[in-house]
């Protein structure tokens, strides 16, 4: 009797340690009760935007977990999504809503969505906790569709829109005032200086173009220079080199190289062999260059266009040589190098200013100044912002958004 | 002339007899891949006698490396634009059961692109002007949205921030970023002339950019003693095998 009233109390004491344990361990999971999936706006019709509240069972280490499926009645068996519950929540919902964009490209394969369009997809939204798993009620479904308009980006086309005509505008006036004013660029004075020194040497000049195609405004505006230093270097009757990478630029090269020769009444002093395709890959045209610098010791460089790690090897062989350089580039990332090892450097849009100012040409001009009322209105907006911005006031911060 | 003759000479026998104790002694294996070793660090060390002064083995480096890169160009256009782009998609379909139809969609960029190799024929050079307008034209297209996006909209948007939100170290910093990006953009103004107020914002500009540049130059200067360090690593490592 005794060892049996031992057996029941020691029965209910592991059943009560027991039931105490899988309390602790298994939480109890409550899933979001309202899950939305719906076609995403503003794209391009290939993803699909799921939103579901937040549940009250949520923590770091309980994840969401969202399978799709072509088809509702079969399995679900195509992991789209698992997060952490307390991560990706809802912009401007106070953290009570999830939001996940699903890129079913990536899922489903390009081709097959494109030849299903208008086909319907279905999700099913599984909280997860270790092996503990509990299924959202609602199969969420919808169709993705495709907008033709990113309203998202209105105010992106409108900037471009009053850009555009601000500068065909401005373009017009330029044509009918030539003399628009430009200040004048302090390393524009260099290449005369430049130039002379080459001429009372003896030495060749040599104009290096950066690495980008005819397709680059850097490399337009570049050859407008060349054509400017061409002409000059025609009237001292120097020598002068055009290394270039990219054959299309070659061509041009030669051409505009062959006009200021002309302009300048020395088609006779044209060599076209000066103008060459010194190589057709990044570094093999450093190491081309760098040769020809240390051979035949140019007392002028200039490096025109846009550049990118051979920069600074260039500029550096150039500055060991003693040549006077000048470079010019809009690649920010390759200036510092430029004003390290260069007697002037023009930066950024002063490239394009001095094509302008040296060409004079009314499109250019234009362009130049059209830009400048463009900075001029942007100055505007940002002081006249910042300030409504600090008395909350978010107005003109609101037509910026980036979309 | 002398002094460089006999320090090349003796340059080649250290690295002659080096390379022959390397593979006398089976540090480096007679095959390709010893082979191969050998010629890059000889191509290196060539390229690297450029430190000391022009000399004939940078010249027959530097030629290689251009010709290489030449043939190396050749070759990526061939196997990745004309044959997966213009002959596999259209001219071996049209001669051959391939039991795809040839896509004739293809005819126009290829058109294209020979009238880009027009400009080397005077008569016909014009031509290159069309696919240069469709290049560009696109180019636009595609660039001038983004361009707006990524340089104008997404830089403002941080601008935007309140001057004073109770911590003085942020408005200060809030302040500042305001100063940098209104002084630089005021620098880059070429209607006006940089005198008095205009010419005061603008060296203080001036002086942001510097302060931006010095930073990306100390930054780039890291990255590229790394890549030094990558080629002192293959000689003492890879060929001489005094460091593991």
């Amino acid at each position: 009797m005794h060892k049996l009233f031992s057996t029941i109390i020691l029965t209910i004491l592991i059943l009560l340690y027991t039931s105490v344990i899988f309390a602790v361990e298994r939480k109890t999971l409550i899933p979001p009760s309202d899950f939305q999936a719906f076609d995403t706006p503003n794209d391009n019709g290939k993803s699909i935007s799921l939103r579901w509240p937040v549940s009250p069972s949520e923590s770091a280490d309980i994840e969401y977990v969202v399978y799709a499926s072509r088809y509702k009645s079969v399995p679900f068996d195509t992991e789209v999504l698992r997060i952490s519950s307390t991560t990706m929540y809802e912009e401007n919902s106070d953290s009570n809503f999830h939001y996940a964009e699903i890129n079913l490209e990536k899922f489903f394969g390009e081709k097959d969505i494109d030849k299903e369009k208008n086909k319907n997809y279905f999700f099913k939204l599984v909280l997860m906790s270790g092996k503990n798993t509990v299924v959202a009620e609602t199969i969420a479904s919808a169709s993705p569709k495709g907008n033709w308009f990113n309203w998202l980006k209105l105010n992106n086309f409108i900037i471009m829109i009053l850009f555009c005509g601000l500068v065909l505008y401005l373009i017009e006036h330029a044509k009918k005032n030539p003399n628009l004013y430009l200040r004048k660029i302090s390393g524009l004075d260099a290449i005369e200086e430049a130039l002379g020194r080459a001429t009372e040497m003896g030495k060749p000049a040599l104009f290096v173009h950066g690495l980008n195609g005819m397709g680059s405004i850097s490399t337009i505006a570049a050859v407008n220079i060349l054509g400017r230093i061409a002409k000059r270097v025609a009237e001292y009757d120097t020598e002068l080199k055009v290394a270039n990478i990219d054959p299309i630029v070659l061509l041009v090269s030669q051409e505009v190289v062959k006009e200021s020769y002309l302009e300048a009444g020395r088609p006779d002093a044209y060599v076209e062999d000066n103008i060459f395709l010194a190589a057709s890959e990044q570094f093999p045209y450093v190491a081309a260059v760098s040769g020809i610098m240390m051979r035949e010791r140019p007392a002028a460089n200039f490096y025109m266009g846009y550049f990118y790690a051979e920069s600074l090897i260039l500029a550096e062989t150039g500055a060991n040589t003693g040549a006077i350089q000048i470079a010019a580039t809009d690649s920010y990332t390759q200036l510092p190098f430029f004003i390290t090892t260069c007697d002037y450097t023009l930066m950024g849009e002063e490239l394009y200013a001095a094509s302008a100012y040296l060409s004079r040409e009314p499109l250019l001009l234009g362009s130049l100044r059209a830009q400048d009322v463009g900075k001029g209105i942007l100055i505007a907006a940002l002081v006249i912002g910042t300030i409504l911005t600090t008395f909350g006031i978010g107005f003109i911060s609101y037509i910026f958004m980036a979309g | 002339m002398n002094r460089d003759v006999s320090i090349t000479t003796w340059i080649l026998i250290a690295f002659g007899i080096v390379n022959i104790y390397f593979l006398t002694t089976g540090k480096l294996s007679f095959g390709l891949e010893g082979l191969g070793l050998i010629t890059a660090v000889a191509l290196t060390l060539a390229i690297y006698s450029f430190l000391y002064k022009d000399n004939p083995a940078f010249k027959i480096v530097e030629n290689l490396f251009v010709g290489v890169a030449m043939g190396y160009w050749i070759i990526i256009t061939w196997f990745n634009i004309l044959k997966p782009d213009v002959l596999e998609p259209l001219i071996v379909p049209l001669f051959k059961d391939t039991g795809k139809s040839p896509q004739y969609i293809v005819i126009i960029p290829t058109i294209l692109g020979i009238f880009m190799l027009l400009r080397f024929s005077t008569k016909l050079s014009w031509l290159s002007r069309w696919s240069f307008a469709f290049v560009v034209g696109l180019g636009s297209g595609i660039t001038i949205p983004n361009f707006v996006h990524a340089f104008i909209l997404k830089q403002m948007e941080p601008t935007f921030a309140p001057l004073y939100t109770g911590d003085i170290l942020g408005s200060i910093n809030t302040f500042l970023i305001l100063l940098g990006v209104v002084s630089v953009l005021i620098y880059f103004f070429f209607s006006v002339e940089h005198k008095g107020v205009v010419g005061g914002v603008s060296v203080i500009g001036v002086w942001f950019l510097m302060v931006a540049f010095g930073a990306s130059f100390g930054f780039t200067v890291m990255a590229r003693m790394s890549l030094l360090i990558g080629r002192v690593q293959f000689l003492l490592r890879d060929w001489l095998g005094i460091i593991q």
